[in-house]
Parts: C-alpha cells; structure tokens; sequence
C-alpha cells in the first residue's frame, strides 16, 4: 500500500483504533481487511482518517488482531481478494459486485446558489455529479448515512454557514469532497442539491442501510 | 398470551436486552440494557435466558398489572418492590396474580431497575434487538401509562430455587472505576491524566443513556481543536475543548470528534449505571 506503517492507537478490551495517513489509506486498509477476516473479527468500522477493528477477544486476542492489521496494512488486498461490501466480517466472501444507482431529482435549493460559488452552471455540477464514480467511504452523523467520495469528483464545497434545522428524508447533498443522502429527517449542514426517492434506511431490513461501506454509488438524473 | 398493563409510570422506562452490536459501521449504536448484569441476574432468576428483554426503570414509580399469573424479578436499583401492596423485595423471584400489580418503590440506592417477567418483554425486534436507542429513535417507544406488552412464550427452563445470595445492592457512597488508556491520551496534559485518575468526580444531572458528562476539575487539552471523526466504544472518555470529560454509554454516537483520552473498563460500566447524579466516583488503572 503506502509503505507508511498503520498507527494501532489502544481502545478497550476489544477493539484496536487504526489511525491512517488519510481516506486512502483507510479505504485501502478496509478492503485488505474485508477480504480475509478471521474468526473474531466483530465489525470493521471504517472513518474519515481511522478504522475501528472490533473483535471477540474471547475468539481473537487483540495482539493476534493487531499482527492481522499490521500484515494486512503490508501486504494490501489478495490479488483475487474481493471485500465484503457490508464491511462486516462475512466468512461466504460473497458480496454484490453491482453499484447501487439513485435517482435523484436535481432540483436542489442550493444548487444554483453552489453552482454560482463553484464557478459553474448548475448543469455542469449536475453532470459531474452524475458521472462520477462514488462509494461509501464510511457511515457518520446518522445511522445509514453515507460519506460518499469519488475520485473523478472535483469540487470542495463549503458546508452552510447555519445548518438548516430540518432536512427532509431523500434530501441528497455535498459537503467538503463529500456527497450523501439523508435517510431520514434530521438537521444537516450539507448544500442541497437534489431529492431521491430511494429508500436509504429501512430498521427492519438487514442491512438497513443501503449505503453501506465499501458499495459503489451511480446517481442517474431522474426524468420528470 | 399473557399481556402486561402499564398503569403507572415515575421515572424513564425503556424495553432493553442485550442491544445490537456489531452494527456500528451502519451508524447503529449497539444501545442494550445499561446494567448489562443486572438484566442478565434478572432474567435468570425467572429462568429466562440472559439477553431476553426486561424493562429499564430509572428511579421507580412503575406500576405494573398482568392479566395472568406471572413470575417476575427486580435487579439493579435497590428499592420497595410490592405485590398488590404487600413487600416482596428486589433480587428474588416473585410471583404476581392476575388482576393483583406490581409496584416499584423509589430507588434507595442505584439508579436504574432492571425488570425481567418470565418469558421476556414481547415487543417487535428493530435490528436484532428490542431495545430502544434513545439517541437513533430505534426500537420500541418508551413506555408509558396506559401502554400494554406482551410476553413472550415460558421458556423451558423453570424459575430455579434461590436463596437471597444473589443479591448485591449498588454502592451508595463513592464508587471506583477501572480505566484503560484511550487512544488519544496524549490529547491532554500529563498533569490533566493525572488529575482524571486522582481526583474525585460527581456524575452530572445531565447525565442518560448516550453519555455521563463528569463534574470535577478542568482537564487541561495539549491538543486544541476537534479531531476528524472517529470510531467511539463503550466507556470512552471524551474531553471536550473546554476540557470536560463525558463518558459515552450505549447509546452513543457511533462516530465523534472529541479525543477519547481513556476508556472504562467493561467491567465497570455496570457500576456507572448506577450512578446517581452528584455521586461520587473516582478511578483507578485497570
């Protein structure tokens, strides 16, 4: 990977803190860990710049734990490794491979105000928000809502200078290199966009988010 | 089936079991019955398995009425606990009739009741769980007057024969905490490490089931500023910038931005649970 050694920061009797050198890294860590965990492992709970490693100790003693970390951070990903796309430990190895498409009424209250601040037409931003390739890079703020990034999405955005007391569920927003959707109603700080129809949070589906980490995101611009 | 009538209420009352770990990486807390063991005692005590859900009760003032016969124990808060007004007591198995209700006086010591009924609280799982997030809005609603559960189906094990040794009332005075270092330590002095593990801390009125933020002298920050945020667990100890630390419980936010410059030791949370604001705690190395 990076050739930078993983800090393991101490977190309790059953989890170790991975501290990385960025979201990078982080994702890249996440994937090499995805793809192999051993028995114990309870959760991988990936962040912007850290990625939580919850195990059983009674099953996996955290000093094994760390060594699987440190190799994992070593080595990268299995060259035929394939993550689990929930981020949970998922002994099958069988993950969906299909990006989630969401459609998305662009429509937003601040995309033309954004579009103006960026420098562009709020066409451009729409389009490059519907061409670029986005994945969940870690959940936050909410349950099931998504940080998504993209490598081939360009802008930095300013998050509201007051953030709006009610956001409503579907709402899809950027904020910093980030984009995302609202599961569910709730205050947020993020620059509106757009709406979705889709359902980003069901509590009694398992998942119940549909943006889990790891997944591969399309926005399609939906058609009135 | 039998039905639970809820007939009064003083204090919070939630449905808890044993929570929903494992699903931190959704933004799902693991959330579960504060007093893990005590919930665990409980259920035993009617025969039930560990994790079945019970109610939690902050402080007392429920006031519970089934329409059948049905076996119950009462742990964790210290208190009067009557059947149709005569004292059965905490800790043990009791046995209310149809029609007769169940009565738990104010807390003398604890602060959180843990009721099992043989057969567990019946209410619909949210993700693996019946136990309300109070932070996420996840699982069953609070319990109110006028609110009727189900039980569940008798388990096969029966109500075992105990004496009284299985009681251990939660300490009224000064309670000690086992603390394990935090990976973000080096986020505050070396003096403010030392004053978190000398001195003697009270728990806030503010305190509930996201977090316990502590009352006692400031904790100097080495650091200024927030971190981008990460992962939290049970017990963390958060210092905010101005140097106050919270000790985040199970309903917490699965990711935060305060550095966490300790973490209680699990087998402690228990005790926090207990704590009542403006009681005393303090902490030692694990």
């Amino acid at each position: 990977m990076t050739g930078r050694e993983p800090r393991l920061l101490p977190s309790g009797r059953s989890a170790i803190l991975v501290e990385c050198v960025g979201l990078d890294e982080v994702l890249a860590l996440h994937d090499a860990l995805a793809a192999d965990p051993p028995e114990g492992v309870v959760e991988l709970v990936p962040a912007a710049r850290t990625l939580l490693v919850a195990v059983d100790p009674d099953v996996l003693a955290l000093e094994s734990a760390a060594g699987w970390v440190r190799r994992a951070a070593r080595d990268g990903p299995p060259a035929d490794g394939r993550a689990t796309r929930d981020g949970r430990a998922d002994p099958t190895g069988e993950a969906s491979t299909d990006d989630v498409v969401i459609e998305v009424d662009y429509r937003g209250e601040d995309l033309a105000g954004l579009a103006d601040h960026l420098g562009v037409s709020p066409e451009h931003l729409v389009a490059r928000h519907v061409a670029a390739r986005w994945r969940v890079a870690f959940i936050g703020f909410a349950p099931g809502f998504g940080y998504l990034v993209a490598d081939d999405w360009p802008f930095d955005v300013p998050r509201l200078d007051v953030a709006r007391t009610r956001v409503p569920p579907g709402a899809v927003g950027v904020a910093g290199a980030f984009s995302g959707a609202y599961p569910r109603e709730s205050p947020g700080g993020w620059r509106l966009i757009g709406s979705t129809g889709v359902a980003l949070w069901d509590p009694l589906a398992d998942p119940p988010a549909l943006l889990v980490p790891g997944r591969g995101v399309r926005f399609r611009e939906a058609r009135a | 089936m039998t039905l639970l009538r809820v007939e009064a209420t003083g204090g919070l009352v939630l449905v808890q079991d044993l929570g929903r770990p494992g699903r931190a990486h959704l933004g799902v807390a693991p959330s579960g019955a504060l007093d893990r063991g005590a919930l665990a005692l409980a259920n035993r005590l009617v025969g039930n398995p560990d994790g079945v859900a019970g109610l939690e009760v902050v402080l007392g003032g429920l006031r519970l009425a089934p329409d059948r016969d049905l076996w119950f124990a009462v742990t964790g808060a210290w208190g009067s606990v009557r059947v149709a007004g005569r004292e059965v007591g905490p800790y043990r198995a009791a046995r209310v009739r149809a029609g007769e209700a169940v009565e738990l006086g104010s807390a003398e010591r604890g602060l959180r009741y843990l009721v099992a009924v043989r057969g567990g609280i019946d209410e619909p799982m949210v993700l693996g769980s019946r136990s309300r997030d109070t932070l996420a809005g996840i699982g069953p609603e609070p319990v109110g007057p006028g609110r009727v559960l189900a039980v569940g189906r008798e388990p096969a094990a029966s109500v075992p024969l105990l004496d009284d040794d299985a009681a251990y009332p939660p300490p009224g005075g000064p309670v000690a905490l086992a603390l394990l270092p935090g990976p973000r330590a080096d986020w505050v002095t070396d003096a403010a490490l030392a004053a978190l593990h000398e001195s003697r801390w009270r728990v806030s009125a503010s305190a509930d089931r996201v977090g316990a933020r502590l009352e006692g002298p400031t904790l100097e920050r080495r650091v200024p500023g927030e971190l981008v945020s990460e992962p939290t667990v049970a017990g963390a100890i958060q210092v905010t910038g101005a140097g106050v630390p919270t000790v985040l419980l199970a309903d917490r936010p699965v990711t935060g931005g305060y550095p966490v410059v300790a973490i209680v030791d699990p087998g402690s949370l228990d005790l926090l649970a207990q704590v009542r604001p403006g009681q005393e705690v303090r902490f030692r190395h694990a």
